[in-house]
């Protein structure tokens, strides 16, 4: 495995593979009454937010926590630049504190692989900007295959359609996703109305072999598994779309989309939702929804990356 | 027969080699001269061309001196071949009225090495609302004849009528950044496509400047004024161009050297030196800027040389600051992109860098033929050198270098200004 997990680019086939077997074991603790191990004893894992962050935050603490590790969140809301610092100095003043993984979250893309370049730390991006979020994709994928599988065992998303919904332009989690199913196999459909399509995005569709579409209706019939994105009110004024009246009946999963839809299909998102817009308060809450699946395999995986990318340091998979 | 430089044996434009005789600053004499009381330069082997104008440089002072100076510039214009560059207005305080541009120029000649002439704000404090005082600043001991909000367009279509409408009373031109800033706003920083989409990086795309371009244009003919598209970007410009040319519009334009060559995908590792406005373009945008510069649908090269303090580079990409250092690489990017192709002949170049450039900004001292009687602003260039650019080999204050590690074919030998040489040998005299 390399040594910062920037991208899903940054790990292969097998390294999910090594990583998901890695995050059966840790959601086993989950379940123990005491729930700490003691694999990163010793080691210093910051958080650095510069973003709001509820979940993904908690997230990456606990795991740390349960691993042993001390576990340090700073958070700063704004850019460096407007506080008139650069941002390589932020991150050097905070890595001269002897740490060993920075977890980062930014508003700015492609902050993270900068950061990654001026510090000696492992560098963990738990989402920069609008580019990506590899450690919820990871959790979203192991989540589907936890789902697949049957005996506890994990099952496999080769052929397994699944359709991706809503705001794409400006998701990170669509990004990391669409990286992560494709290279374990699945057939990835991507929804949104042409204004929250990527530029350019029939290149890379065809690059990376999945497919787009405008019409969610059409796809929906044929998915093994929904994953609803967030909608953020505000890009209503931006003038992606006119209402969000308008947005729900298009592109929202809905009740009647929702009964379409097998029993079996299970229903991700990534949180968190704005019920009645991209999804159905049924929806979410219908038995085939796995939101709250998601989040406890969060911490899973979460335990197993820094796992990996700490405890065997200097040693690859 | 005091200050007699003889330039021997240099290829005139590229073509027949020949002696050059500069006296008191003028160019007194052209074929087989024989000075024994000159200083001589060998020119043998070297291409001989009028000294280079910029229409587009960003030289700092005042305020960011961090940066760079109007002498450091200078001095990195000089290196560069240039004997006279144009200082844009968006400095701090912003030269928009004419004590500021006397102050540009005046620093300009204190450092003497090229004439910097500054460029004069179109509108007050590059707010985009109220015209700065044009007439004063062309009336000024800068005599200022060329207006730019550079590094913001002139959104308001009123506006931008009564600027070009109002600078005909003293032969002025407006030079437009073309950036509608409904469809290219502030944090926009990659060119929108492919790239832009993958990386999750606000888009620019080119439509935003072919908009203002196309109205641009349509205004000039309604004003009877004349227009000027600093750093053209895409392929949608070059149309717009040709054809407002093919109406008779009076309608100039420059390209960047750094436009000629580099393309969006080295944005690909969010480095924040390819940082550019208007943003990197793909290859299909590079070639027709190429074209349009050889067929001359693009008048001139100007480098848009904009220094940085490295800590303004070194923040997250849409955080960091837009622009790259330009002037001491222009010529030898244009030997590489337009000389090495045939694109461009070393007439061609002297066109596109020196004597168009010159018109377009009124400079009467500059751009002449390499004539008896004409300035001595020369620049000689070897046109079989080799360079791997080094960013710290630079004489710019900054370091915000694109061309770092790259290999580029000639190099600048001697730039005289005024028949007084101010590089020789490729350094500063």
């Amino acid at each position: 495995m390399k040594k910062h997990l920037l991208s899903i680019d940054d790990v292969s086939a097998d390294d999910v593979a090594t990583l998901f077997e890695t995050a059966a074991e840790m959601h086993d603790v989950q379940r123990r009454q005491v729930k700490k191990l003691p694999a990163l004893r010793g080691r210093t894992v910051i958080n650095l937010f510069f973003e709001d962050s509820t979940r993904t935050r908690s997230s990456f603490e606990i795991a740390g926590k349960w691993l042993s590790a001390d576990t340090i969140n700073i958070t700063g809301k704004g850019s460096s630049a407007s506080k008139g610092e650069s941002l390589r100095d932020t991150v050097l003043t905070i890595a001269a504190m002897g740490v060993d993984a920075l977890v980062m979250r930014h508003a700015a893309s492609g902050s993270a692989l900068q950061v990654s370049q001026w510090v000696d730390a492992a560098v963990i991006n738990a989402g920069d900007g609008t580019h990506e979020h590899p450690s919820q994709a990871l959790l979203d994928a192991y989540t589907l295959q936890r789902r697949f599988g049957t005996d506890g065992r994990l099952g496999s998303l080769e052929g397994r359609h699944v359709v991706l919904v809503g705001d794409l332009t400006h998701s990170r989690v669509f990004r990391s996703n669409v990286l992560c199913l494709t290279k374990l196999g699945a057939q990835v459909s991507v929804v949104a109305p042409p204004t929250l399509m990527p530029s350019g995005v029939e290149p890379w569709s065809k690059e990376l072999g999945f497919a787009t579409s405008y019409d969610l209706d059409e796809v929906l019939p044929t998915a093994d598994a929904v994953m609803m994105l967030r909608v953020q009110r505000e890009r209503m004024s931006g003038g992606y779309f006119p209402s969000a009246r308008e947005y729900t009946v298009g592109y929202g999963l809905t009740r009647d989309r929702l009964a379409t839809l097998g029993p079996d299909v299970p229903i991700c998102h990534p949180g968190p939702m704005n019920r009645g817009l991209e999804i159905a308060a049924d929806a979410a809450d219908a038995a085939q929804s796995l939101v709250l699946d998601q989040v406890s395999a969060g911490l899973a995986v979460r335990m197993s990356i820094l796992y990996h990318l700490l405890a065997g340091e200097g040693s690859t998979s | 027969m005091t200050d007699q430089i003889l330039v021997k044996g240099a290829s005139l434009l590229g073509a027949a080699s020949s002696d050059l005789l500069i006296s008191d600053g003028v160019i007194a004499e052209i074929g087989s001269v024989s000075a024994p009381q000159a200083r001589v330069i060998e020119a043998d082997g070297l291409v001989a061309l009028p000294g280079l104008v910029d229409l587009h440089t960003h030289l700092r002072e005042p305020g960011r001196e961090d940066a760079e100076t109007i002498l450091t510039g200078s001095q990195a214009a000089a290196v560069g071949g240039f004997t006279a560059v144009l200082a844009m207005a968006n400095t701090s305080p912003v030269t928009d009225t004419a004590e500021a541009a006397e102050r540009v120029h005046d620093l300009g000649r204190t450092a003497g090495l090229v004439d910097v002439q500054p460029v004069g704000a179109v509108t007050r404090g590059l707010g985009g609302q109220e015209l700065a005082e044009l007439g004063l600043m062309a009336r000024s001991r800068a005599g200022v004849k060329v207006f730019s909000d550079d590094g913001r367009c002139v959104a308001d279509a009123r506006v931008m009528r009564r600027a070009l409408e109002y600078v005909k009373g003293f032969g002025g031109v407006v030079s437009q950044h073309a950036q509608d800033p409904d469809l290219a706003g502030a944090t926009s920083c990659c060119h929108e496509g492919e790239l832009s989409g993958r990386l999750g990086l606000p888009g620019w795309p080119g439509v935003a400047e072919e908009v203002i371009v196309a109205r641009d244009v349509m205004l000039a003919r309604h004003t009877g004024s004349r227009v000027h598209v600093a750093h053209a970007s895409t392929a949608g410009t070059v149309e717009v161009l040709r054809w407002a040319k093919g109406l008779g519009i009076e309608v100039t334009a420059e390209v960047t050297p750094h436009h000629l060559l580099l393309t969006t995908d080295l944005l690909s590792g969010y480095d924040p030196t390819y940082k550019v406005n208007p943003p990197l373009r793909p290859q299909e945008d590079v070639e027709a800027l190429r074209t349009a510069l050889a067929d001359g649908t693009i008048d001139a090269v100007a480098t848009d040389h904009a220094p940085h303090a490295r800590h303004d580079k070194e923040h997250a990409f849409v955080d960091a600051a837009f622009g790259m250092l330009g002037l001491e690489t222009a010529l030898p990017v244009v030997a590489t992109v337009m000389v090495e192709s045939g694109l461009l002949d070393w007439a061609g170049v002297a066109r596109v860098m020196s004597a168009n450039p010159a018109r377009i900004a009124g400079l009467g001292q500059h751009g002449h033929d390499i004539a008896v009687g004409s300035p001595a602003n020369l620049t000689l260039v070897d046109p079989a050198a080799t360079v791997t650019v080094d960013r710290d080999d630079s004489v710019s204050l900054s370091r915000n270098n694109p061309w770092h590690g790259r290999t580029l074919g000639a190099a600048v030998h001697a730039t005289l200004l005024r028949g007084v040489p101010t590089v020789l040998e490729g350094k500063l005299v």
